[in-house]
């Protein structure tokens, strides 16, 4: 074939499968918001199930996905900034501060399952003096462990991109390394900060797996962070297999659908305002 | 003020070394009990009669991770070098959003579309050209591989994209010039160039398509067995572990599941090392 020849057809080939990704995004979305969307109303999210969820609305997992990524991102956001903060400004590149960032890869990678696993071991069986075994506090501590390294690595990027004239600023008219860091470098980066810490919620919000053996799974509405609960996701999975009420799973779905859009909006709003910001 | 950072700091591998501590903790009896040998390579797993072989369950995670490599490694790639080579601004505008939506999409959403859409669609074609002695259910390795396909191609897209973007022009340009195709360059010069790059992304790919839960319970008939055709309902490894726990009794059950999730913890951090692996040495070539 000439090369002419080869060169269309692989213009056509790299176009279909780049608008292919278009496609298979907007056919998902379509598929299962024009299933969902006849049962949505405001019942439908104000109101608890009724026969196991086969009638009713969402209230409970709506309340318990709220309650419950509150928990895991007020525990997980300090400790991933703070980490963050220590691999970018207190530390230089040593054999320990190399190790800390494999062990952030490798938790990162870990599949959801065998965090669900370790939860269930630790945080539900172990310490179940503490957490009150399957519970809001069981999976927001599995949940925190999960999101760590998203949020450290945005957060970590973000105080790299913090110019040095800033900081330097600041040392220079007598400010400590504390109060440079509190008041000149993490404003600075909080952009980028918060960005990993929505990415975060996003991944919560979304698990299943690793919660199903920690959270408990009740359908009630959950009353301290010592009560079971279950998560819109969750209660997706439960309605679709357990039950059997698609209708019900199917409107559940595209509430999850509408919040994992709206974050995504919000990161890129949050990224786009960033970028024009440091570009001036 | 410093010490307390590096405790944080030093609370993810603290976590992952606790992890794999537990769940082997709590997994290896059954190592003791039925024998590591018998326990991977066993073929019969039916806990009511105390047999435990997970070796069906490793053959379906193999079987629906390559079926998830081929059909979504080429198109990812192919997207890849669109985005980076071929793309407009505006088409690039569109898609990489797109790409990271994706992503974001939750593993039930994907389980839920396949359960409803792809494994009814399967079925009917399964009807329409009957086999023999096939149960025709369309929950199969065929389903669990598409939707996977889709589930990790952001990562294959993402990590080959910016190996693409990464070869210096300098390269792109100097076989342009005597005269080769955009095609050409991209075959003959960008591809070998970004080779570790991609490498690393398909490699993390398998890792998350080892690792997925929810969505291959939901469409893969979770029935252990080997699988002998794109169209045997399977059980993975995760589903194992997703679908038994809830009603294992403590003992013996409930530790051949946690033996379940060493096995699987340790495919997935061989499978991570070897991509930084792959990764490293070509940061350290550049």
């Amino acid at each position: 074939m000439k090369p002419k020849t080869v060169e269309n057809i692989m213009k056509i080939v790299l176009w279909t499968s780049g608008l292919a990704t278009i496609a298979v995004l907007l056919m998902i979305l379509a598929y299962i918001v024009s299933r969902g969307i006849g049962k949505l109303s405001v019942d439908f999210l104000t109101q608890s199930p009724r026969r196991m969820g086969m009638e009713g609305g969402v209230y409970p997992a709506i309340v318990g996905t709220v309650y419950f990524t509150l928990l895991t991102i007020a525990m997980a956001a300090p400790l991933g900034i703070a980490a963050a903060v220590y691999l970018t400004e207190y530390s230089k590149e040593t054999f320990l501060v190399k190790s800390i960032r494999f062990g952030n890869d490798m938790l990162s990678a870990v599949p959801s399952i065998v965090f669900g696993l370790f939860g269930f071991a630790f945080f539900v069986t172990r310490l179940k003096s503490v957490t009150g075994g399957w519970s809001i506090l069981s999976g927001a501590l599995t949940g925190m462990l999960m999101i760590l390294p998203v949020i450290i690595r945005n957060a970590e990027e973000a105080i790299k991109t913090v110019p040095r004239e800033y900081k330097e600023a600041s040392l220079a008219l007598g400010a400590t390394k504390e109060q440079t860091l509190i008041h000149v470098t993490l404003p600075t980066a909080m952009p980028g900060i918060l960005t990993g810490v929505i990415l975060g919620i996003g991944r919560i919000i979304g698990e299943t797996a690793a919660f199903l053996l920690t959270l408990g799974g009740s359908i009630l509405l959950p009353t301290s962070v010592f009560d079971p609960a279950r998560t819109l996701a969750m209660h997706i999975y439960i309605t679709a297999m357990e039950v059997g009420a698609m209708d019900m799973a199917f409107s559940a779905a595209t509430v999850l659908i509408a919040v994992v859009l709206i974050l995504n909006l919000l990161a890129h709003g949050i990224s786009n305002r960033y970028s024009r910001f440091s570009s001036r | 003020m410093k010490k307390i950072l590096f405790i944080c700091a030093a609370l993810s591998i603290t976590s992952v070394m606790l992890i794999g501590l537990f769940v082997f903790i709590e997994g290896y009896p059954i190592f003791t009990k039925v024998g590591f040998f018998n326990f991977v390579f066993g073929q019969k797993w039916s806990p009511s009669d105390n047999l435990y072989g997970i070796f069906p369950m490793i053959c379906g995670t193999l079987a629906t991770t390559l079926g998830a490599l081929i059909l979504g490694v080429p198109l990812s790639i192919f997207t890849a070098i669109f985005l980076s080579e071929y793309a407009p601004k505006k088409a690039e505008r569109l898609i990489t959003p797109a790409v990271e939506l994706l992503a974001g999409i939750p593993s039930v959403i994907y389980g839920l579309f396949g359960m409803t859409m792809l494994v009814p669609l399967i079925r009917e074609f399964q009807k329409a050209h009957p086999s023999t002695n096939q149960i025709q259910s369309g929950y199969s390795v065929l389903a669990a591989s598409i939707i996977l396909a889709i589930m990790i191609s952001p990562t294959i897209i993402n990590m080959a994209k910016d190996a693409l973007k990464s070869v210096p022009n300098d390269f792109k340009e100097g076989s342009l010039s005597l005269g080769a195709t955009k095609w050409q360059t991209t075959w003959h010069i960008t591809l070998p160039a970004a080779k570790s790059g991609i490498i690393a992304g398909t490699v993390l790919g398998m890792g998350r398509a080892i690792g997925e839960t929810m969505a291959v319970i939901m469409v893969a008939g979770n029935t252990v067995k080997f699988p002998d055709s794109i169209f045997s309902p399977i059980r993975t490894l995760t589903g194992n572990i997703a679908i038994e726990m809830a009603y294992a009794e403590a003992g013996t059950h409930t530790q051949a599941l946690f033996g379940t999730g060493i096995i699987l913890f340790i495919m997935i951090i061989l499978t991570n090392i070897f991509a930084s692996r792959i990764y490293r040495k070509d940061a350290a070539a550049k």
